[in-house]
């Protein structure tokens, strides 16, 4: 049987249900709220965002989501991996496009920018939460979908609208390729 | 004060037009956030009551403001029942809860029901709008189902109802 090929960001998106954004984007400010509620401390929010539960939880997830419904073969090199996260990754589950900008020399980090993000529709961030990352899931998704197709990778913020910038800008660094690992021997 | 950054309208968000473009975001993007924001909050409390408590003051937050953008299910639930036993009872009742499809309650949980969130956000709507009620969830095993149906059972305060029959 021939491969299928792989679909665009669009087609994906249009074959899958739907929720209202607004529903998601509700959902994700109650859990900000709690998370602040019980932890107070900004800098904890951002981590639990982002390491500890869940944007890493969420990540190792929908990879395999992602890699089901979207038919994408395997990336040749990290640029490609960079673009179907843009143009299909993010199209897939939220709704937009982001745009890969910013490559370094080696070609080993780039810059994912959003200029439309659903978490944040009507969100304003006060003046003594400043440092929270209020998207931080975002960078926790990405490391952990990417860690669970062997790169490890670091992705801080660059641009955030929240703060008074124009764009959401996500710098993401590849800081190693993890080769397989199978968790049995041939001969046992 | 803590989480008072989504209900703080300065003129420039509210200028923001109602974004009509994008009004959709994937079933599993919904999905992956219910099911971590159920998982945060099993770390956070010691037993069944606590976690439909916590889920039902998250989803409360979230129906204060869907009235407030006018937003609406596309899809109207299945059924919506008067209660029998007591005047002010009304029932809404749907064969597979959006918030309950992709989650299996582990035995020991039992009786945990995540549609305390969606009892939440009922409850959320109706206080904004005038109508105070005690909301809760409920499964319902149905004949010949694998899977109960979920009821979200609305009791009317006192006062809704001394108005409707003023009104009446």
């Amino acid at each position: 049987m021939a491969p299928l090929a792989p679909k665009t960001g669009d087609a994906v998106f249009a074959s899958i249900d739907h929720v209202n954004a607004e529903l998601f984007t509700l959902t994700y400010g109650a859990m900000v709220r709690q998370l602040l509620t019980d932890l107070e401390e900004v800098e904890e929010v951002n981590k639990q965002l982002d390491q500890m539960y869940v944007g890493y939880n969420i990540g190792v997830r929908l990879i395999d989501e992602f890699l089901a419904k979207s038919n994408v073969s395997r990336c040749v090199d990290f640029k490609e991996t960079a673009d179907v996260i843009a143009k299909v990754g993010f199209k897939m589950f939220l709704g937009v496009t982001a745009s890969v900008t910013n490559w370094d020399a080696e070609g080993t980090s780039f810059s994912l920018v959003l200029e439309d993000n659903p978490l944040v529709d009507f969100v304003e961030l006060p003046d003594t939460f400043q440092g929270l990352h209020y998207c931080n899931i975002l960078s926790g998704v990405i490391r952990g979908a990417l860690e669970m197709v062997s790169m490890k990778t670091e992705v801080t913020w660059v641009r955030d609208m929240l703060h008074g910038d124009d764009a959401y800008e996500l710098r993401v660094k590849l800081l190693k390729q993890i080769p397989e690992e199978y968790p049995y021997k041939d001969d046992e | 004060m803590i989480g008072v950054g989504k209900i703080k309208h300065y003129t420039n968000l509210l200028e923001k037009p109602l974004s009509r473009g994008r009004q959709e975001v994937s079933l599993s993007a919904f999905a992956f956030l219910f099911s971590e924001l159920v998982q945060y909050n099993q770390t956070q409390v010691d037993n069944i009551a606590e976690l439909e408590r916590r889920l039902e003051d998250a989803g409360y937050a979230v129906g204060a403001r869907v009235l407030e953008l006018l937003c609406h299910r596309e899809k109207v639930a299945d059924s919506l029942e008067k209660g029998t036993e007591h005047e002010d009872e009304y029932m809404i009742s749907e064969k597979e809860l959006l918030v309950n499809r992709f989650i299996s309650i582990p035995k020991d949980m039992g009786a945990f029901n995540c549609g305390a969130f969606v009892a939440g956000i009922v409850k959320g709507v109706l206080d904004s709008a005038g109508f105070p009620a005690v909301v809760t969830a409920h499964f319902v095993p149905m004949e010949g189902q694998q899977r109960p149906r979920t009821t979200i059972l609305i009791k009317f305060a006192e006062e809704v109802l001394r108005r409707e029959a003023r009104l009446g």
